[in-house]
């Protein structure tokens, strides 16, 4: 007589523990997906914003001999800086017209079937105004014939980059496909290329008509001082406010308060914030709209719970032990804190610190509120009468361009967001940094 | 004389009865500063502070008075001469056991008092120019009318109807979907971040994750309008025939689901590492796998924390802005395809306050009366986190 063959074994797994065996790895899976899934969002819109906005720091520019005729720049021929002022930078664009023609001309480039005019719009209309700048700073070009390179308009660099077609160009009221086709011969010739454009950095914004000479310059000044606002009021009041809810304050009801409006005011939704710049510092308190300074208090309200709440938590990481040996060898309270507990807990206030202007750098909603939003071309002077001045902020800019029809100015505010977040990185990476280095465990 | 010259005056005078408050309390002591009760930069503080808040209060009230103007010769002199006489009498006062040490501190910790009360000061000023101006349009337009009209059409000429609710349906539509989005994967990241993950991929997923908590808002609008709008239009909405626009209430809500991920899973995770490791050792010991332990155990276990981190991520998509001003278009409209541009609350507070606005007409203050809704809800959300999340915490400590 044979043995049963047994019901069954360890070894083999029968189909309910197979089923199991499964859904935990289905299971598995699911998560795996979930981490992958947002790791991969990550990735996407890092891709989509570098692959629209990395052009935008380069630019496309003609190069031309341009002579400086004295006849038309200096009727005087004084070179009086003062009478040089009165020559329009739509004479010096004309001028820049007929060299470049003459330049295709010497080139043997054809240019049938295009009109002055048309030839004249592949350059920017901020050409003109750029060599007058040039001109202005130093006279003694005037008469010479100088190897200018002169900024191309928007659709000739959309060429350039891809951006613009044939196909788009037939549709288009600002281009023609023959001036396209110019352009690919200048290009053949060398006359025409990218290059980089420091511009995008340091210009002023430029209007609708011009994406091209559009620039960060006045945005990124703009949120400098803003910054600076912010730091200068939310790290004393921040780090006192954390200090006295922390060492001194007695649990009572007053102290509950003020504890809950913190953790409140930390999730309020920022366009609230922007109301209440609205309303307290601009229609009270009647300080100027777009103004960094008041950007920068409707910032610091936002971040001082974000401050606080992170210094608190330092605060809280230090100790008792190095309390009670202050207080025992005869220091006051005000002592303990000042001389002992803060400079241990200063690296992690500061870490908060850094994450909280970060979070400040890159809010927008309520700056649109209190008229951050305006277009403005002029630089604001130096602090601290200039954090009076009107300047638009690096965020704002951004939605600006979104908002202008031309869609040059996508890649434009691509651009830029890519400078926001280099600084948001850079000051990540420092907190990062500054909690590796001082990050002490008791 | 101006401001800025009075102002470092002061500075001048500040720190000059600092140096002599110092020198005085050694002279009193008579060279010997054991003999003080305080040590000598404690009087010289003190004696700062006897001139630099006598001063500051004198410079306050003369400035509230008569603003805009320059202080005159008569205020350069009256100023200073407040605080020095201030100053002067406590010099005059100093003894060896003054106790300048104490007051010092008193006036410090008047200080941090003051700075912790800046909270509450915000808090009572976002509720106050809340309810001022929204009194103010309720003046003018009827509550009922805004909060039960189902048409929004503002007409800045007058006679606009302002109706809440397609604003409200808009930005509960959105926010649906992005917690449709955010809730699961949020949710199976957290699980997998605590149960499975190894420690290595731990250091790395999850700062990533963060990350996505770190983009400024108005990087995924920009996201949202010019990279998924379209392609959800392309490859969605065209071929079914369900619309036509980049912009719609499905592209604002995916992109702000990405948006809230870290929200759901960074407390989630919190959460689920906070159940006792007993719970789970008594269910594998029993013989559940892995996942059933999870899901039979871990979750129910963790589950008023979850919902707290919902909650709290609910709170934050309805009161977003950035991705729903480039991503879901400004037409309120009570529909139900998602592939249509809507429009929600925090959309129409910018463009009704934004360009040239005019402070009595009902078209503008509406926006006030919007923020304060939106105050209101966003603050009972957060607040009922708190509550279920606090009450949670309470049972395992």
């Amino acid at each position: 007589m044979t043995p049963a063959a047994p019901a069954s074994s360890l070894l083999v797994p029968d189909a309910r523990t197979q089923a199991r065996n499964r859904a935990e790895a289905r299971f598995r899976l699911y998560g795996l997906a979930a981490v992958s899934a947002a790791i991969l969002m990550l990735a996407v819109l890092m891709g989509s914003i570098l692959s629209n906005g990395l052009s935008a720091f380069r630019q496309s520019y003609i190069t031309i001999p341009v002579t400086l005729d004295a006849a038309t720049l200096d009727k005087a021929g004084t070179r009086d800086p003062s009478g040089l002022r009165q020559v329009s930078a739509t004479a010096y664009g004309k001028l820049i017209a007929r060299n470049l023609q003459a330049a295709l001309a010497a080139k043997g480039i054809a240019t049938d079937g295009l009109k002055p005019k048309d030839i004249a719009a592949l350059l920017s209309e901020d050409a003109g105004a750029r060599l007058r700048n040039m001109v202005l700073a130093d006279p003694g070009l005037i008469g010479r014939t100088i190897d200018a390179d002169l900024l191309a308009s928007g659709r000739v660099d959309g060429f350039l980059k891809g951006r613009v077609t044939e196909e788009s160009a037939a549709k288009d009221s600002k281009i023609k496909p023959a001036q396209l086709t110019l352009v690919s011969a200048m290009k053949g010739a060398g006359m025409i290329g990218l290059r980089l454009n420091p511009a995008f950095l340091t210009a002023p914004d430029a209007s609708e008509k011009r994406p091209e000479a559009a620039g960060l310059g006045v945005a990124i000044i703009g949120s400098a001082y803003m910054m600076i606002v912010v730091l200068a009021l939310s790290l004393p009041i921040g780090v006192a406010a954390a200090v006295y809810l922390e060492e001194f304050a007695p649990r009572n009801r007053f102290t509950d308060l003020i504890e809950v409006n913190i953790s409140n005011l930390a999730a309020v939704p920022s366009i609230v914030f922007g109301i209440l710049g609205l309303a307290a510092f601009i229609n009270f308190a009647h300080l100027p709209r777009s103004a960094p300074l008041v950007g920068g208090l409707v910032l610091t309200l936002m971040t001082l719970p974000r401050i606080i709440i992170p210094a608190r938590a330092a605060l809280k990481a230090v100790p008792p032990s190095i309390r009670d040996a202050a207080l025992g060898i005869g220091a006051s309270r005000m002592q303990t804190v000042l001389h002992h507990v803060l400079p241990l807990a200063a690296p992690g206030i500061l870490t908060g610190m850094i994450i909280g202007l970060a979070q400040a750098l890159g809010e927008t909603a309520p700056l649109l509120l209190i008229g951050m939003v305006a277009f403005v071309r002029d630089y604001p002077g130096l602090p601290p009468a200039g954090l009076a001045d009107p300047a638009t902020a690096l965020p704002v800019q951004i939605y600006n361009w979104t908002q202008r029809a031309d869609p040059a100015f996508v890649e434009r505010a691509s651009g830029a967001i890519i400078v926001l977040l280099v600084f948001l990185m850079l000051m990540n990476g420092a907190a990062i940094l500054l909690r590796r280095r001082f990050e002490r465990r008791w | 004389m101006t401001l800025p010259l009075l102002l470092l005056l002061l500075v001048i005078l500040a720190l000059g009865s600092f140096l002599a408050g110092r020198a005085r309390a050694l002279m009193v002591a008579g060279g010997d500063a054991r003999r003080l009760h305080s040590l000598p930069a404690h009087h010289g503080l003190n004696l700062m502070l006897a001139f630099a808040l006598p001063s500051a209060v004198a410079l306050a009230g003369w400035l509230l008075a008569r603003p805009a103007a320059a202080p005159g010769p008569a205020a350069m002199l009256a100023i200073p001469a407040i605080g020095l006489a201030a100053a002067a009498s406590l010099w005059l006062t100093m003894r060896p056991e003054s106790r300048a040490r104490n007051e010092v501190e008193a006036a410090a910790k008047g200080f941090l008092i003051l700075c912790s009360v800046i909270a509450i000061a915000t808090t009572v000023g976002i509720v106050l120019s809340l309810l001022f101006e929204t009194a103010g349009f309720f003046r003018q337009y009827p509550a009922a009318k805004f909060f039960f009209g189902t048409v929004w059409r503002p007409d800045f000429r007058g006679d606009s109807d302002l109706g809440f609710l397609p604003l409200l349906w808009g930005t509960i539509y959105v926010s649906a979907i992005a917690l449709a989005v955010a809730v699961p994967v949020g949710l199976f990241a957290a699980v997998y971040m605590s149960e499975y993950a190894s420690p290595r991929f731990r250091t790395f997923a999850k700062p990533a994750i963060e990350m996505l908590a770190g983009i400024p808002t108005i990087v995924y609008g920009l996201f949202a309008l010019i990279t998924v709008g379209p392609l959800l239009r392309d490859w969605i909405a065209s071929p079914l025939g369900l619309g036509t626009s980049g912009a719609s209430v499905a592209t604002a809500g995916l992109v702000m689901g990405v948006m809230t991920i870290p929200f759901v899973s960074s407390l989630s995770d919190d959460i689920i590492n906070a159940v006792p490791q007993s719970l789970r050792d008594g269910s594998l010991g029993l013989g559940a796998t892995k996942s059933e332990t999870i899901r039979q155990v871990v979750l129910p276990a963790a589950l008023p924390g979850i919902v707290g981190a919902v909650l709290l991520a609910a709170s934050r998509a309805i009161g977003e802005t950035m991705i729903v001003v480039l991503g879901a278009g400004a037409a309120a409209k009570l529909s139900l395809n998602p592939f249509e541009a809507m429009t929600t609350v925090t959309v129409k507070i910018v463009s009704q306050l934004t360009g040239d606005t005019d402070f009595s007409a009902p078209e503008t203050l509406v926006a006030f009366a919007l923020g304060l809704t939106l105050f209101a809800l966003t603050l009972g959300l957060n607040i009922l986190a708190l509550i279920i999340v606090r009450k949670y915490r309470e049972q395992y400590e």
